[in-house]
């Protein structure tokens, strides 16, 4: 068993000095986060770190359950203030200089142990630094799947662009995820509205292969099923001439190349028309502007 | 004369996205149409969703290659999976032993210039495709 934690213990405030030098040279950030806050939090940890050294030299036990803990806070508050995983890891790591220091002062004498004592402290740390940057990566994960599902949520949206007319306009990749959300919220949207007439836009994704027109017809099946017309709109040249070549048959699908033709199309189905009338009155803002 | 390859590995769905927009960029890289580039990308989700849904996952590598003036893109899927049987009815329009719409692989075949598969049962399947510029 080591001992090194003893002559930590014993200089435990020179240590602390040394660590906070050694901290402002290498990744101290200023402008992220004060003295006051680094010097309680430095001293915290070296608080903690002593007394689980004393009890264990393996990181997993025990004994480091509350060093652990402490480090995951740590990375969660250094992430939100806007560190770099590297410059988290750095608050541990930087904190080998002063106690190797301190480890030679104590140890001058006796060379082998000096090594041996530096290796111990040293491995301790370098498990600990690993454990932050763990912690880092898993609070990023943890961002992304939540994002991953906000986007989800989002990229679905279904409007009413007329009573009995709604539009889906679909962005990005179709999965089978996006599809299973996509036909949800389209089939309750026709419920809720009572509408004839439903357009899915596709001017919004990037590529369309047989998996995403399968998708499509589904979805557009099932929006038949429940009496409501789907038109497809949005097809872009380029996408128009892969569907051929692929071999897709649409024929079934009402088409158009723009949403506001797929619109004018449903307004004509509806008994609507858009006529041009006389311009109302000007605006009270420009009617302002003549008088002055 | 291949200038520059890269292998990419297609392991889940995310990986077919990624493949998408890497086949993208190069296809843009060569100033593709944006037909051609249109085509080409559709052709690169077909045949790396076949590597990772028939295939079990595998790999693609991208080639940029040159012949003579013509430039172009060549891209190999590989994967270790159960290999096709009989691939004449693989290509045949129609057929699928996925419940998809069975023009993945003869579709794509249309949308490249050059167009390869080898495949032996329990060895996996190897599709190689180029489209020139």
């Amino acid at each position: 068993m080591s001992v090194f934690h003893q002559v930590v213990k014993a200089n435990e405030s020179a240590i602390l000095v040394g660590w906070l030098k050694q901290m402002s040279a290498s990744t101290r950030r200023g402008d992220l986060i004060n003295d006051v806050d680094l010097k309680e939090q430095a001293s915290e940890f070296l608080k903690l770190f002593t007394e689980a050294c004393q009890k264990s030299s393996d990181v997993q036990s025990e004994a480091f359950a509350s060093t652990q803990e402490f480090l995951a806070e740590i990375a969660k508050s250094r992430l939100e203030q806007g560190f770099s995983t590297s410059e988290t890891a750095m608050f541990v790591l930087s904190l080998k200089q002063p106690i190797f220091s301190a480890i030679r002062d104590a140890f001058k004498a006796n060379p082998s142990e000096l090594v041996s004592e530096i290796w111990a402290s040293g491995d301790l740390l370098d498990q600990l630094a690993m454990l932050t940057i763990d912690s880092a990566i898993t609070i990023r994960e943890l961002t992304i799947s939540r994002q991953q599902e906000e986007m989800l949520e989002l990229s679905t949206p279904v409007v009413k662009l007329w009573d009995g007319i709604l539009a889906l306009p679909l962005i990005g990749t179709l999965d089978s995820a996006r599809t299973q959300v996509v036909m949800e919220s389209l089939l309750s949207a026709i419920v809720e509205t009572n509408s004839q007439i439903a357009i899915i836009d596709i001017t919004g994704v990037p590529t369309v292969d047989t998996l995403v027109a399968q998708h499509l017809i589904k979805t557009i099946t099932a929006a038949r099923l429940m009496g409501a017309d789907c038109y497809l709109s949005g097809i872009r040249p380029a996408i128009a001439q892969t569907i051929v070549h692929l071999g897709i048959e649409l024929i079934d699908v009402q088409t158009k190349a723009k949403l506001s033709d797929a619109f004018a199309l449903a307004l004509q189905r509806l008994g609507k028309a858009v006529v041009t009338t006389k311009p109302s009155a000007t605006s009270p803002a420009q009617g302002r502007n003549r008088v002055a | 004369m291949a200038l520059k390859a890269e292998t990419h590995p297609i392991a889940t769905s995310n990986d077919v996205v990624r493949v998408r927009q890497i086949v993208r960029a190069a296809t843009i890289q060569l100033k593709f149409s944006l037909v051609e580039q249109t085509k080409f990308v559709t052709a690169t989700s077909e045949l790396a969703r076949n590597t990772l849904e028939h295939g079990g996952g595998g790999w693609m590598t991208l080639e940029m290659v040159k012949n003579g003036l013509r430039e172009g893109i060549k891209l190999t899927f590989r994967d270790n999976g159960p290999g096709i049987a009989d691939i004449e009815l693989a290509l045949s329009e129609g057929y699928t032993s996925a419940g998809g719409m069975g023009l993945g692989l003869s579709g794509s075949k249309r949308l490249v210039n050059e167009f390869e598969i080898t495949s032996e049962l329990g060895q996996g399947t190897t599709v190689i495709v180029t489209r020139w510029k």
